[in-house]
C-alpha cells in the first residue's frame, strides 16, 4: 500500500493573524506555523492503513522552506519520507495551481492511494482534492469519516444528518478525510527523534519540469480583492426579564432553539 | 510534548483536584482520565527522554528534561509527581542496583510500564533518617526480608501502572545506630518471575491514603511492610547515601516544579489583569470608552506580575544552566570539566530546590491576590495553585534542610571549591562588563549583591567555626542572597544576548564585542552561539521585554541582598537568645 498525505503548513489557529499590507496575503513571518490540523487525521488514516496493510506512506507539500517542519512532524507521527515542493515561482498560487504543481509531482511518485484533510484551516477553499482528482483522471471521495481498503479497491463512509453513506470505489484514488475519522496521534519522542533521519526531498519548479505560465501567482484563477475582518460578535442575550422561573427556562431553551444550538 | 499537556494533563489538573485519589474495591484509585493521560504519556516515550540507552531510555541531555518537568508540573503537578519519582528511582537502581536488579527492574521502570517510589518516611523519622526502625532480615537465596511501616509515600499505591517498585530504606540486624547503619531495598508490588512478568503478590499492603492540602491527584500512602521479600541496592550500610543519588536528582525535579508552578500562576495573572476592569490609571483613564481599566494599568498589580515574570525566567536560564553543567559532569570527556559540572550541580542544587519551591508558592499567591475575591473562590481554579505549591517547599527535604546544606555542606566541602565554581565565572563577567555601554548599570547592581554575598559566605565560614548555631540561624537568609545573586547572573547574561540581539537588528545603538558574548564564563561553561538569527520584528519586541524586565529585577527585586545581608551579619544570638519556654 503506498500513501501520499497531502499537507500544509498554516498559521497556528490560534494566533493573531496579520495581512501584509496591500497584498491581502497572510503575513507568515508574524506568527507561528504548525501543520494544518485537518492534515492530521490524513497522516493519522495513512499511517493505520500503512499499520494494518504493510506499504509506505509519502507525505508532500508545496510550500515556503519552513514547511519542511510541518513534514517533520508528519514523519513524527509514522510517515515514512517527504517531498517538499519550494521554489518563489511557485508564490500566490490559488488552489488549481497548487492542485497542477502537486499532480505533477504525483504522477512521477507512483501510490496507491492520495489522502487529504478536508481543508486547509487558512483558507479554507477545499478545493484542491477535486482538483487533483480532475488532473489525475481519479476517483475522488470527500468529508470520509471511515475509510477500509481491501485489495485494489476502498470502501468509505460518510456521515450525513440523515445517515452514513457508504461508497465503494477503485484504487487509485483521492479521499479528503473528514475531522473525526481518527485521533491523531501524539508523535512520540522516538517518532520525533526518526523523523530528523527521515528522508526529505526538496524539488523546485524546474525539477518537475512545471509549465510556469500554469502556477504561482500568474497561473491562478483567482483574485483576491479585499479582505474585512470578521465584525465584533454582537452582545449576547440576557434574559432577565420574566414571571418565573419556568418561564425563564423556556426563553433560554427558545433561544438555543432558534439559533440551532441544540 | 506541549500537546499532550495542553490536551490532556492540564484539562485534568482542576477535575483531579475534586476527585483526589481514592479506594476502589479495595485499590488505589487515581483521579479519572489519569490512567489514560499516563498511557499515552509513556507510550510516547516522555518517561524514557533522559534515561540511559543501556535501558531502553532515548539518553537525551538532562537540560531537556528539566523543561519538560517544567512544562508537565505548570499542567498538573499531581500528575508529574508519579513518573518524577520513577525517574528518580531508576537513577539510584542505576548507579547502585547490582547488573543483575538493573537487568530485571530497569527496562520496564524507564518505559514507565512499572514506576517507582521512594519510602523513607516513617512516623517517627522524617527529616532524621538515623531514626528509622524499618528491619530488614537476611533471608536463604540472597534477598532480606522487609518488615515495618513507610508512611508519606508518593504513589505508593495507584492504578497507573502493572507493577510498583519500592525503594526502601531499612536497617540491618546488629547495624550501627544513626543514619550509618541504614541499607537501601528494592521491593517490588508483585515479585517480578524469571520471564520477567509481575507474578506473586509481595507482602506489601498500603493501609492507607493520607488526606492532604493539595496535590489531590498525586497518591500519598501508608505501606505496611510485613515480610516483603527485598534485595539490597548497594552495599550494606550505605542505603543513605544510595538514595541520595536519588534525592538529588529528585531535588532538582522539585526545584523545577516550584518553577513550573510559578510559571502557570504567572500565566493565569497576567491574563486575567488583562480582561478584568476595575479602577482608573492613576494618571488618568487608559481606556474611557470602558466603565473602567483593565487591572494591568494599576502600578501595584504591575508590581506583583513583573516580579512573577522575573523569577520565573531568571529561574528557568538558571535551572538550564544547573541541567548543563548536570550533562557535563556525566558526559564531558575531560575528567576536570566532568569534576567542575559535578562542583556546580552540587553546590546549586539545595538553591534550586528551596528557592525555586519558595518562589513558586509565592507566585500562586500573588496570583490570587491579583484576581482578588476570584481568587480565592474556587471558581477561577487559582488557589489550587497556592495548595498545591505548598508541598514542594516540603518534600525532597524541606527548604530550611536545604539551607542547613549548603551552608554545612557544600560551603565548605572541598575548601570551599564548589563554591568557586560559581564566584569565578561572576566575578570574571562582573569585570568584563563593568563598563558596557548598556549593562554598565545593572553590572554595578548585581557587583553590589556579590560583594554581599562574598561577605556573608566569609563571615559565616567564620564565626561557624567558632559555633555552628551561627551557621544554622542565618542559612535561610544566606539560602536567599545566594540565590537571588545567581538569578541576577543569569539576567545578566540574558540582557547581554538581548543587548546583542537588538544591536544586531539596528533597535540598539552601538557594536557587538568580538570573540562572542560568553566573556568571562570559563570554556566548560561557555555555550557556543548559535549563528546570529534573523531578528525579526516579533524578536525586536521579545529583547527590548527582555531588557525591560532584567531592569526591574536589578532595581527592584535584587537590593534585597542588603536586607538579608544586614540580617546575616547580626549572627545567631537574636535567634537563640529566647528560653524554650517563653516561646
Ligand atoms: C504529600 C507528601 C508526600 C511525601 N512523599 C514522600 C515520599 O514519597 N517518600 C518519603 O519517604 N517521604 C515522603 N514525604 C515525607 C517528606 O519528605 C517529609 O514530610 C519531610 O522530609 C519532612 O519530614 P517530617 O514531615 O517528619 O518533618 P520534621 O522532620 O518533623 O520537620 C518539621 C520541621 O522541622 C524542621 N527540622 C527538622 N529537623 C531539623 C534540623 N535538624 N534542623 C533544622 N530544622 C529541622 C524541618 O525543616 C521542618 O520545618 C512526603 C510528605 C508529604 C506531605
Ligand atoms: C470569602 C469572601 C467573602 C466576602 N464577603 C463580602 C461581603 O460580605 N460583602 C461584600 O460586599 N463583599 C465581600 N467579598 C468581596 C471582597 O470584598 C472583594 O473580593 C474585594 O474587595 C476585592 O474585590 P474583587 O474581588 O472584585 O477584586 P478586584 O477589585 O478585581 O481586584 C483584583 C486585584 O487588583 C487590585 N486592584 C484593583 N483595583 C486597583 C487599583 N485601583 N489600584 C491598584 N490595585 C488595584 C487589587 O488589589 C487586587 O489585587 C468577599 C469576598 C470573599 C472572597
Amino acid at each position: 500500500m503506498q500513501t501520499v498525505v497531502l499537507v500544509k503548513q498554516v498559521v497556528d489557529t490560534e494566533a493573531e493573524k496579520r495581512l501584509l499590507p496591500g497584498e491581502w496575503r497572510l503575513d507568515r513571518a508574524s506568527v507561528e506555523n504548525i501543520l494544518n490540523p485537518y492534515d492530521e487525521y490524513a497522516v493519522e488514516a495513512a499511517v493505520q492503513l500503512k499499520e494494518e496493510l504493510g506499504g509506505e506512506v509519502t507525505v508532500l507539500s508545496m510550500g515556503p522552506q519552513e514547511a519542511e517542519e510541518a513534514i517533520r512532524k508528519a514523519l513524527a507521527m509514522g510517515a515514512d519520507r517527504g517531498v517538499l515542493v519550494s521554489d518563489p515561482v511557485l508564490q500566490g498560487s490559488d488552489a488549481l495551481a497548487t492542485a497542477r504543481v502537486l499532480a505533477q509531482v504525483l504522477r512521477g511518485l507512483g501510490f496507491d492511494l492520495v489522502l487529504c484533510g478536508s481543508m486547509s484551516t487558512d483558507a479554507q477553499t477545499g478545493l484542491v482534492p477535486a482538483a487533483l482528482g480532475e488532473l489525475l483522471d481519479l476517483p475522488v471521495l470527500g468529508a470520509v469519516n471511515r475509510l477500509e481498503v481491501h485489495g485494489g479497491s476502498l470502501k468509505a463512509a460518510r456521515q450525513t444528518d440523515e445517515g452514513a453513506i457508504v461508497y465503494e470505489c477503485p484504487l487509485p484514488a483521492v479521499v479528503a478525510v473528514a475531522k473525526g475519522i481518527n485521533e491523531p496521534r501524539y508523535p512520540s519522542l522516538r517518532g520525533i527523534m526518526g523523523a530528523k533521519k527521515k528522508p526529505l526531498d526538496t524539488k523546485t519548479a524546474a525539477d518537475l519540469a512545471l509549465e510556469l505560465g500554469a502556477v504561482g501567482l500568474g497561473g491562478a484563477r483567482t483574485r483576491v480583492h479585499a479582505a474585512t475582518s470578521v465584525p465584533p460578535r454582537a452582545a449576547g442575550k440576557t434574559v432577565t426579564e420574566y414571571e418565573s422561573p419556568q418561564e425563564g427556562a423556556r426563553l433560554l431553551a427558545d433561544f438555543l432553539h432558534e439559533n440551532k444550538l441544540v | 510534548m506541549a500537546r499532550i499537556c495542553e490536551d490532556l494533563l492540564f484539562p485534568l489538573n482542576r477535575p483531579a483536584d475534586e476527585e483526589g485519589c481514592h479506594w476502589k474495591g479495595g485499590a488505589v484509585a487515581t483521579p479519572a482520565g489519569f490512567t489514560g493521560a499516563y498511557a499515552t504519556f509513556t507510550e510516547a516515550g516522555w518517561t524514557a527522554l533522559t534515561a540511559d540507552p543501556e535501558f531502553g531510555g532515548a539518553g537525551l541531555p538532562k537540560l531537556l528534561g528539566f523543561a519538560m518537568e517544567e512544562m508537565v508540573s505548570a499542567a498538573n503537578l499531581s500528575f508529574s509527581t508519579y513518573p518524577l519519582l520513577t525517574a528518580g528511582a531508576v537513577n539510584a537502581l542505576a548507579r547502585h542496583g547490582s547488573p543483575e536488579l538493573r537487568a530485571r527492574f530497569l527496562p520496564n521502570m524507564v518505559q514507565g510500564v512499572w514506576s517507582g517510589t521512594m519510602c523513607l518516611t516513617e512516623p517517627q523519622c522524617g527529616t532524621d533518617l538515623g531514626l528509622i526502625t524499618t528491619r530488614a532480615a537476611p533471608r536463604d537465596g540472597g534477598s532480606y526480608r522487609i518488615d515495618g511501616t513507610k508512611i508519606f509515600v508518593t504513589s505508593g499505591e495507584h492504578d497507573l501502572t502493572e507493577n510498583i517498585i519500592h525503594l526502601v530504606l531499612a536497617r540491618l540486624p546488629g547495624a550501627p545506630t544513626g543514619t550509618h547503619g541504614i541499607s537501601l531495598f528494592l521491593v517490588p508490588k508483585f515479585l517480578v518471575g524469571d520471564e520477567g512478568a509481575p507474578a506473586e503478590r509481595n507482602g506489601v499492603v498500603c493501609s492507607s491514603i493520607e488526606k492532604k492540602m493539595g496535590i489531590q491527584g498525586s497518591s500519598t500512602c501508608v505501606l505496611n511492610f510485613e515480610g516483603a521479600v527485598g534485595y539490597l541496592v548497594g552495599e550494606p550500610n550505605r542505603g543513605v547515601r544510595c538514595m541520595f543519588t536519588m534525592m538529588n536528582d529528585a531535588r532538582l525535579g522539585v526545584g523545577m516544579q516550584g518553577l513550573g508552578l510559578a510559571q502557570v500562576a504567572y500565566h493565569n495573572a497576567r491574563e486575567y489583569a488583562r480582561i478584568r476592569l476595575q479602577g482608573r490609571a492613576l494618571r488618568g483613564p487608559a481606556f474611557p470608552e470602558q466603565p473602567a481599566d483593565p487591572l494591568i494599568v494599576h502600578p501595584d498589580v504591575r508590581r506583583m506580575l513583573l516580579r512573577t515574570k522575573c523569577m520565573v525566567e531568571g529561574m528557568r536560564a538558571l535551572a538550564y544552566w544547573v541541567g548543563y553543567h548536570l550533562d557535563l559532569s556525566e558526559h564531558h570527556p575531560d575528567p576536570a570539566a566532568r569534576q567542575e559540572g559535578a562542583d556546580l550541580v552540587a553546590l546549586m542544587t539545595p538553591i534550586v530546590k528551596a528557592f525555586f519551591t519558595d518562589q513558586g508558592f509565592e507566585a500562586a499567591n500573588l496570583c490570587v491576590q491579583i484576581h482578588g475575591g476570584h481568587g480565592y473562590i474556587r471558581e477561577t481554579g487559582v488557589e489550587q495553585y497556592v495548595r498545591d505549591s505548598r508541598i514542594a517547599q516540603i518534600w525532597e527535604g524541606t527548604n530550611g534542610v536545604q539551607a542547613l546544606d549548603l551552608v554545612g555542606r557544600k560551603l565548605p566541602m572541598h575548601n570551599g571549591r564548589l563554591l568557586r565554581r560559581f564566584f569565578h565565572p561572576v566575578a570574571e563577567f562582573l569585570d568584563a562588563h563593568a563598563d558596557d555601554p548598556h549593562l554598565g548599570e545593572l553590572v554595578a547592581l548585581e557587583a553590589k549583591a556579590f560583594g554581599r554575598l562574598q561577605q556573608a559566605t566569609a563571615t559565616i565560614a567564620e564565626r561557624s567555626l567558632r559555633d555552628p548555631e551561627e551557621a544554622g540561624a542565618v542559612a535561610t537568609d544566606y539560602l536567599r542572597l545566594f540565590a537571588l545573586t545567581a538569578v541576577g547572573f543569569m539576567w545578566l547574561r540574558m540582557a547581554e544576548k538581548a543587548r546583542d540581539r537588538l544591536v544586531e537588528a539596528g533597535a540598539l545603538p552601538g557594536k557587538i564585542r568580538g570573540g562572542g558574548s560568553s566573556a568571562g564564563v570559563p570554556a566548560a561553561t561557555a555555550i557556543a552561539d548559535p549563528a546570529p538569527a534573523i531578528v525579526s520584528e516579533r524578536n525586536v519586541a521579545f529583547y527590548q521585554a527582555k531588557l525591560t524586565t532584567a531592569r526591574f529585577f536589578f532595581t527592584k527585586v535584587l537590593p534585597e541582598t542588603s536586607g538579608l545581608l544586614a540580617t546575616i551579619m547580626t549572627g545567631a544570638a537574636p535567634v537563640m537568645a529566647l528560653d524554650a519556654a517563653d516561646f
